[in-house]
């Protein structure tokens, strides 16, 4: 069951991959300049891959289940598994209601992003510790998720808004800050890359070192350690060294990922400037030379309306209610319930600045881009980094 | 005080951009914009009117939406100060807070503590935030409602020319061939299910009206929720206390006014087996070295009977067996005991023998209860140990000398002295963990370590909270509001005949997309033109 | 009309502004709130001495007492001590008495600790802490003054000076 389950999402996976690519020729088929309006053969082709791989998806979700015996949102590989197949899910609903395909081109890539992010991390099916034995994890979770997924349509949406909208003929503050977007990106892509690689050739190098408590332990690093524990000391032989050494009370293993994902992204993103001859947001604007932009405001705004009050059910009603079964008290400010309200009070102050119409357009395209970071922030580094009631197990 | 009286004869409050009744232009700078703002039906919003005392300024500043969003904006990125350490709450409770920021984190851990930041979010100004925020939704709510129910109640079927060619969707037709047309046009309005007014030829189709409430509904739960946050203040709606207790023992539960009490029974912790619980997990368990599984404490509830007081020992009758889990927590009186931590294998006693060091012979056994021990233990024959000092929780001190850090006997410490008939003076010996010290001497016999024996000790937090109901309500109240805003659009088309034409007008509040496709569905066939959007012709001409 | 608008919009915002004082007043006393009130009646209690004594509060109405909760651990707590002491030998023939209750520890640590200060007054160990549930005990030291009727007039938490000490005892004198 638990083979079936891995198998169905890698179905799921090639699928995205495919249908991305009809997608994206269901654009390039309208190249003569006429509006964009409405699918053709391409574009419906792609729309049935990517349900099929939804249908997929939720395959492997519910085979995880009955292999588990519990819902199959546990853990950071589940979970984020599970956010990826929200996307695609709430990709599918506005796509029926707008007939979109261009938002099939950056949405389907984001949701494969993050499915293959989640597969970095451990996918062992674990059992449910005691604080999760409850119906609630399945309803806060699964809501919460959803929630985040069709909040975060709203950030393909912005990403293509901006591609469009933002001048690339000059180089200005505009250019810099949606490039660095494409940085991101190109970073995730790259941790995603070299995990693979070194986990491809079983690379493992082993430290004794002191942690900040005091007492000896032991560090395996999966990739190799440009930066080394606090006095740590390299057991294994004939592996890299590191060239520097954290303090103790940095985690030096995450630190090294960190800045092995980034300085790898700036490398994968220079090699692609050097190919592509320009800017990437500006090799991406053929694709969305002809978008109605007041559409994909549109989309942007509806994905907001539609997801804020699936988050609001999921991560702070159905949160505060399991928090005060599970831990007595319904709100405790810990990191990831903050950083929940401030995800709740920026898609707050999203709607609100929208009613005035100075903040339409491009302004909101880049609140959308600020709102999903602060999601993968809450994911990422509230997870991973800040220590908690609700960490995950993470790498 | 200077309301307008409209041409159509309807009387409106001073301030009125729009006509409530029949939408006419009041105020003569809106006449020259190409579409009005329908923002709020060109009602007064009161406090746009009125500027002239020092409350009116107050007003209007809380109901200003820019302030709120700035209130927002200020609220969220303080709060993310409170994410880099953690909060007091959450670092080990045993010592001074100061003490435990300067030692992990250094002079930033330091500064962070002397900022407040450790416990951000009880701050003076941070409570202000909200209750500004808290503030600023009363006031903008009752600005803006009112009107805006007014206005649309009185308003009329047939709206002014001004009003109409100013909408952003708007059509002048000719008259259509038949009749029939008309009446097409109204079964698809009804099929689509708009409530149509007539009057005069005139109509009026809407829907969704209820959608408009949507913001202020919510807004109404967030203020019911943020009451039920400031009633925790207030002495006897919130309770929250914490009672360890360790098996075998029996203690009053707080906050029962000295009526119950409970007994650990057992305090049992499972982790997953990998054969009995699913080969599946296996690489997980192997990988985290053991998952808990469940832990509970089987407890006893007790009723005091009789009139005794605290540090009396109480008569008990017993009230009922019960379970104490994870999400599963005991109900008293109120009160919900729930299950949140525990410590395993805390010492409970330990034994000794007395032994002579050469000869290995052992001349008796010592069972100290490390809550209590006996001063004296007679071994017979003119062997006996006295405990001369006792240290639960052992330490030395700043001046070097030994002493207990607290009652837990975590790490038990005894000076003894052993008498024996060869030694009836007596020798002292300091003994710990792993640890003999004779400070006199060599002695002649030693207290050996002969066993230990533990107990498991529950954590339990005692919780009362009389606001949950209050606090449920106002999510509840706020999820039906912004499910009510959001999923639902207020849409109105006016058909109206002037002079031998059919002017058609449109609005929705959001969702102009799905309103310009419905209106296709409705107007196609028939012999009217589908009106156009206003704003989409002025971008496609610019 | 514009007087009637001003009176409503004064009320709200007299209501509003009372209900965010309360809640700014409120957290700042929270953690000052007690268990015990001053100018209430002390919760009553019994305990048994070090000498098989017992003691209970409300037999002593007519007395002042001088109610002190410590631990061996608690430095603070060893160093008043000898001023309690002290000034119990002073005050104990003007209707002053003290009790001095130890937080739960051995039979053996507490003698020890009175044989060191050599302490003449009635101490005894809340073993089941009962009696510091009651008080809402949590930090050490903390002493209680109660009058001749039985209210509490004062509670003091941190180490006390001989001269307070003898203040305290003055303010309870019957």
């Amino acid at each position: 069951m638990v083979e079936l389950s891995g198998n169905l999402l890698y179905v799921a996976f090639i699928c995205y991959l495919v249908a991305t690519t009809f997608f994206g020729g269901s654009i390039k088929a309208k190249k003569d300049g006429k509006k964009i309006e409405g699918p053709n053969k391409w574009a419906t082709i792609a729309i049935i891959i990517t349900v099929v791989g939804f249908v997929a998806q939720l395959g492997y979700f519910i085979t995880r289940w009955i292999a588990a015996g519990h819902a199959p949102v546990s853990n950071l590989f589940e979970f984020t598994t599970f956010f990826g197949m929200c996307l695609v899910g709430a990709f599918i609903l506005i796509y029926y209601i707008y007939k979109t395909p261009w938002l099939g081109v950056f949405t389907l890539p984001v949701a494969i992003l993050i499915i293959a992010y989640a597969s970095m991390f451990p996918r062992d099916i674990s059992p449910l510790i005691p604080a999760l034995q409850s119906d609630w994890l399945h309803i806060h979770v699964t809501t919460a998720a959803l929630g985040q997924a069709i909040l975060s349509i709203s950030f393909a949406a912005g990403i293509i808004y901006l591609v469009k909208a933002v001048d690339q003929t000059t180089s200005s503050k505009r250019t810099f800050w949606l490039e660095m977007i494409m940085y991101s990106i190109v970073s995730v892509i790259s941790f995603i890359i070299i995990t693979t690689g070194f986990a491809a050739v079983n690379y493992s190098a082993e430290f004794n070192y002191i942690d900040k408590k005091g007492a000896a332990a032991v560090y395996e690093y999966q990739i190799p350690a440009l930066i080394g524990p606090h006095e740590g000391e390299l057991v294994t032989e004939g592996k890299f060294e590191p060239f520097i050494e954290t303090p103790a009370i940095i985690d030096s293993k995450k630190l090294n990922t960190v800045i092995w994902s980034l300085l790898s992204g700036l490398i994968l993103y220079w090699v692609l400037r050097l190919l592509l001859r320009k800017r990437i947001a500006a090799s991406l604007h053929p694709l969305v030379k002809n978008i109605n932009l007041d559409l994909v405001d549109e989309i942007s705004y509806r994905s907001v309306l539609i997801g804020f009050p699936v988050f609001t059910l999921g991560a702070l009603v159905f949160a505060m209610i399991w928090a005060q079964i599970a831990w007595t008290r319904f709100w405790g400010w810990d990191p990831k319930e903050v950083w929940a309200l401030i995800t709740w009070l920026f898609y707050a102050a999203f709607l609100h600045l929208r009613l005035s119409k100075g903040w339409h357009g491009e302004k909101s395209a880049w609140l959308a881009i600020i709102g999903f970071f602060i999601i993968m922030f809450n994911l990422i580094v509230v997870n991973l980094v800040i220590a908690g009631l609700h960490s995950y197990a993470g790498s | 005080m200077n309301e307008v009286k409209c041409e159509c004869g309807h009387v409106n409050p001073h301030g009125t951009v729009l006509c409530e009744s029949c939408g006419k232009i009041l105020e003569e700078t809106e006449i020259d914009k190409k579409l009005v703002d329908m923002r709020y039906e060109g009602s007064a919003r009161r406090s746009q009117t009125y500027n002239k005392t020092i409350i009116d300024k107050i007003w209007n500043f809380f109901s200003s939406v820019k302030v709120g969003v700035w209130l927002i904006v200020i609220t969220l990125l303080s709060s993310i100060f409170g994410t880099i350490l953690p909060q007091v709450m959450y670092i080990p409770q045993n010592i001074p807070a100061l003490e435990h920021y300067e030692t992990e984190y250094g002079w930033f851990g330091k500064l962070y503590y002397q900022l407040g930041f450790h416990d951000l979010y009880s701050s003076w100004w941070y409570l202000l935030l909200i209750a500004s925020i808290g503030v600023s939704l009363v006031i903008c709510s009752l600005d803006r409602v009112i009107p805006l129910y007014r206005a649309l109640s009185k308003q009329r079927v047939s709206r002014h020319e001004g009003f109409l060619k100013r909408q952003r969707i708007y059509g002048v037709s000719d008259l259509p061939e038949s009749e029939e047309d008309f009446a097409t046009i109204h079964n698809k309005l009804k099929s689509k299910r708009y409530k149509i007014r007539e009057e005069e030829g005139d109509i009026l189709a809407e829907k969704n009206r209820f959608s408009r409430w949507g913001p202020y509904v919510n807004h109404v739960g967030l203020i019911i929720f943020l009451l039920g946050g400031m009633l925790r203040f207030v002495p006897g709606m919130y309770v929250d206390q914490t009672l360890w207790i360790r098996e075998g023992e029996t203690k009053a539960i707080p906050e029962t006014d000295d009526q119950y009490y409970l007994k650990n029974n057992q305090f049992i912790v499972e982790l997953y087996d990998k054969e009995k619980d699913g080969e599946v997990f296996e690489q997980a368990l192997d990988r985290a070295g053991g998952v808990v599984k469940t832990y509970q404490a089987n407890v006893t509830l007790y009723e005091k009977k009789g009139d005794t007081v605290p540090g009396e020992e109480p008569e008990l009758e017993k009230v009922k067996d019960a379970e104490i889990r994870v999400n599963e927590p005991l109900k008293v009186n109120g009160l919900a005991l729930y299950q949140v931590d525990y410590k395993l294998n805390e010492l409970h006693e330990m034994s000794f023998a007395l032994q002579n060091k050469e000869t290995g012979e052992e001349f008796g056994d010592v069972t100290v209860d490390l809550s209590n021990p006996d001063k004296l233990y007679d071994l017979g024959d003119g062997y006996s140990v006295e405990v001369k000092s006792y240290f639960p929780d052992f330490e030395f001190n700043a001046e070097g000398e030994p002493a207990t850090k607290s009652r837990v006997p975590n790490n038990p410490a005894f000076v003894f002295e052993m008498k024996s008939p060869n030694k009836p003076e007596g020798e002292v010996s300091f003994v710990a963990i792993q640890e003999t010290i004779e400070p006199l001497g060599d002695n002649e016999y030693k207290m050996a370590f002969k066993g230990v024996e533990t107990k498991n000790v529950s954590g339990l937090t005692v919780r009362k909270d009389m606001t949950l109901w209050i606090l449920g309500l106002g999510g509840l109240i706020f999820m039906i509001g912004v499910v009510q805003g959001a999923y639902w659009n207020h849409r109105r088309i006016w058909i109206r005949r002037i002079d031998g034409k059919v002017w058609i007008a449109g609005h929705t509040n959001k969702n102009w997309h799905g309103l310009k496709r419905e209106l296709e569905g409705i107007f196609d066939g028939t012999g009217i033109d589908v009106p156009k959007d206003q704003l989409e012709e002025e971008a496609r001409k610019g | 009309m514009k007087k009637r608008r001003l009176v409503i919009r004064t009320v709200i915002l007299v209501i509003l502004a009372a209900a965010v004082g309360y809640t700014l007043y409120a957290n700042l006393t929270k953690d000052t709130i007690k268990k015990v009130e001053i100018g209430k009646t002390a919760p009553d209690f019994a305990l048994v001495d070090m000498n098989g004594e017992k003691h209970k509060l409300s037999d002593y109405r007519g007395q002042g007492v001088f109610l002190n909760f410590w631990a061996t651990w608690c430095k603070p707590c060893e160093r008043e001590m000898p001023y309690i002491e002290k000034s119990y030998q002073e005050f104990k023939d003007k209707g002053v008495k003290v009790l001095s209750v130890d937080v739960g520890e051995s039979d053996v640590a507490v003698n020890n600790f009175i044989n060191k200060h050599k302490l003449s007054f009635p101490v005894m160990i809340d073993k089941d802490t009962q009696v510091q549930t009651a008080y809402g005990i949590d930090p050490l030291p903390i002493t209680f003054l109660i009058n001749k009727d039985g209210e509490v007039i004062r509670s003091h938490v941190g180490q006390l000076t001989q001269a307070t000490v003898n203040q305290f005892m003055e303010e309870i004198q019957p």
